[in-house]
């Protein structure tokens, strides 16, 4: 066993000012057991009296390796890891790896299967949203629409447990199309959500948007000019609180986001207000987006018929030999894309999700590299904190919305 | 290609020598060390990509030289367009002056490069590890590095596993 080595202060000595050796200032530690660092973020604050000079986020501790695991597994086995990053919303995560998957291959997707995985990552979308306004209220202590946002995020649940049969890793998402196609009661279960959402929607925002208590929290707190915001590389709703109307799904629209009719909301601010205001601004056109998808969802096939990259349906195992040695070449060997590199993206709850995947020509990935939105907006977290309570920081992470599965992978 | 990414193509390839390659649409700079930061500032400054959404690295294997690509992924906002420079680096003591300069969030992506990959980047401003914890030994993206697996224990090799377990024994 090596031996633990300790962390002195002179290794992060560059980061701190001259006055912390005088002792006037504080190093203070949040987290990363901590109830309003959101999963196990770690803060070191220095602090003067109760304002922050700097701020030194440290991230890890929720690091699994997925980008190594995933280079010794087939390029369907290394997806079910997908779900596992950013682990409020699975289905985006696997939509990015499996575009990637798809340029890669060049391989087609059936106009029903896009559809469902337009309306599946709204539907996904609001669920990460509700999380993020629930327990980002929760930290500026408005305790009631947290358990209001747990109570609508788990009808969404619901649809994917019907759908996938899971709750939160679905997986259903796969390369040239879905799992299996959407059951009868799918249908219905989406209509009702559209009917009874957005009359909860306005419920939430009466609680917040012109609540005294929440302004005083949120207005004119961790300002981040556009500038800062390119200069950073932030992306998502950050971005968009800070006014430039920057959405992947209108920059580089993929799986049919050209054909659907919203709009990307902005804020001039930039502040946590106006990141709210951008959020619960998406969450509706989310579901504008959720309802032309239902409306439309054409008939057909859910999988590519490709049969060297995406297997047989179950139910020619049994008359067709072809079929049958499709199925064993596709479950054992895998199958082998052709030798290259792309860079796939999509608009996560939380900004740009992109999949750097590199091929050998083998039937595993050769190097898999995720570009988190979370990885990106937490680097900004100083630049927003420095000079103000350590109470603001408390709503400034909150209002980042970061999951560290995302940011550590 | 419409002609201000033919323009940009062709003086990447003037000034800094780039090797030029197209895949499933997406176009790769492939660049020098040397010239790598001349390129991402002339990128941001001439070209308009004002961000650098991505900077990761590939290994090719210790027995491969160049061992390393370092990749840097812009987007340039304005016109709407990815650009991908790559930059081949020696296996051996690998380093690669810092893209901080050009790109102040290139910060963290070193920090983890340093960590997954073990390259030094020079004139980084605070190149510690990341992800991994401080006092972690190796590289793990690189590919000598092994994946763990726990062995399993058997009756006849039960003892001798037992013996490397690190939990307390009183």
């Amino acid at each position: 066993m090596t031996d633990i080595r300790e962390v002195s202060v002179d290794e992060l000595r560059h980061l701190v000012s001259e006055r912390v050796l005088t002792g006037e200032t504080m190093l203070l530690n949040m987290g990363p057991q901590h109830p309003s660092t959101h999963g196990v973020l770690r803060l070191l604050m220095e602090l003067d009296g109760e304002i922050i000079v700097n701020c030194i986020p440290d991230i890890g501790f929720l690091h699994t390796g997925v980008e190594k695991n995933m280079e010794a597994k087939t390029y369907q086995k290394a997806e079910v890891m997908t779900d596992r990053l950013d682990y409020l919303n699975p289905i985006g995560n696997n939509l990015a790896y499996c575009l990637a998957v798809e340029k890669l291959l060049d391989l087609d997707v059936p106009p029903r299967a896009q559809t469902v995985r337009v309306l599946l990552a709204e539907l996904q979308r609001i669920s990460s949203h509700l999380i993020w306004l629930g327990t980002s209220a929760l930290d500026l202590a408005a305790m009631s629409v947290f358990l209001y946002g747990m109570r609508e995020r788990e009808v969404i649940l619901d649809i994917f447990e019907m759908c996938s049969g899971q709750r939160m890793m679905t997986t259903y998402v796969r390369p040239g199309g879905l799992w299996r196609d959407v059951p009868v009661e799918f249908e219905g279960a989406v209509r009702n959500f559209l009917a009874l959402m957005p009359r909860r929607l306005d419920e939430y925002e009466a609680l917040l948007t012109k609540n005294e208590l929440f302004l005083e929290r949120t207005q004119g707190i961790g300002v981040i000019s556009a500038q800062d915001c390119l200069r950073w590389g932030l992306t998502g709703p950050v971005l968009r609180g800070s006014g430039v109307p920057f959405d992947v799904r209108k920059a580089r629209p993929y799986s049919g986001y050209e054909q659907f009719e919203f709009d990307v909301p902005t804020q001039t601010a930039g502040d946590i207000y106006a990141r709210y205001l951008v959020r619960v601004q998406e969450m509706r056109e989310s579901l504008k987006i959720i309802e032309q998808a239902i409306n439309r969802l054409p008939y057909g096939p859910v999988r590519s018929n490709n049969r060297k990259f995406v297997p047989p349906p179950r139910s020619e195992l049994g008359v067709s030999m072809e079929a049958l040695i499709h199925h064993f070449k596709l479950w054992t060997e895998g199958f082998s894309a052709p030798k290259g590199a792309v860079y796939a993206a999509t608009e996560s709850p939380r900004g740009e999700l992109g999949v750097y995947l590199e091929s050998d020509g083998g039937p595993k990935p050769y190097r898999v590299h995720f570009n988190t939105p979370t990885f990106a907006n937490l680097q900004a977290l100083p630049l927003m904190t420095r000079g103000r309570f350590v109470a603001d920081a408390v709503g400034v992470i909150g209002s980042i919305d970061i999951v560290l599965g995302d940011a550590d992978r | 290609m419409d002609e201000q990414l033919k323009a940009c193509l062709a003086s990447f390839e003037q000034r800094f020598g780039a090797q030029v390659q197209e895949f499933r649409g997406e176009w790769t700079l492939l660049i020098a060390a040397e010239q790598i930061i001349a390129a991402l500032q002339a990128a941001r400054d001439e070209f308009g990509f004002e961000m650098l959404l991505d900077e990761t690295a590939v290994d090719y294997g210790p027995e491969q030289s160049p061992r390393f690509h370092v990749i840097y992924q812009l987007y340039s906002l304005r016109d709407n367009r990815l650009l991908r420079l790559r930059t081949p680096l020696d296996g051996n003591a690998p380093h690669l002056p810092t893209a901080e300069t050009v790109y102040p969030n290139a910060n963290w992506k070193e920090r983890e490069l340093w960590d997954m990959f073990g390259i030094r980047f020079d004139g980084h401003s605070d190149l510690r590890r990341i992800l991994m914890p401080a006092d972690w030994q190796g590289h793990p993206l690189r590919k000598d590095y092994p994946l763990g697996y726990e062995e399993v224990q058997f009756t006849f090799n039960f003892e001798e596993i037992d013996l490397r377990k690190p939990y307390a024994r009183e």
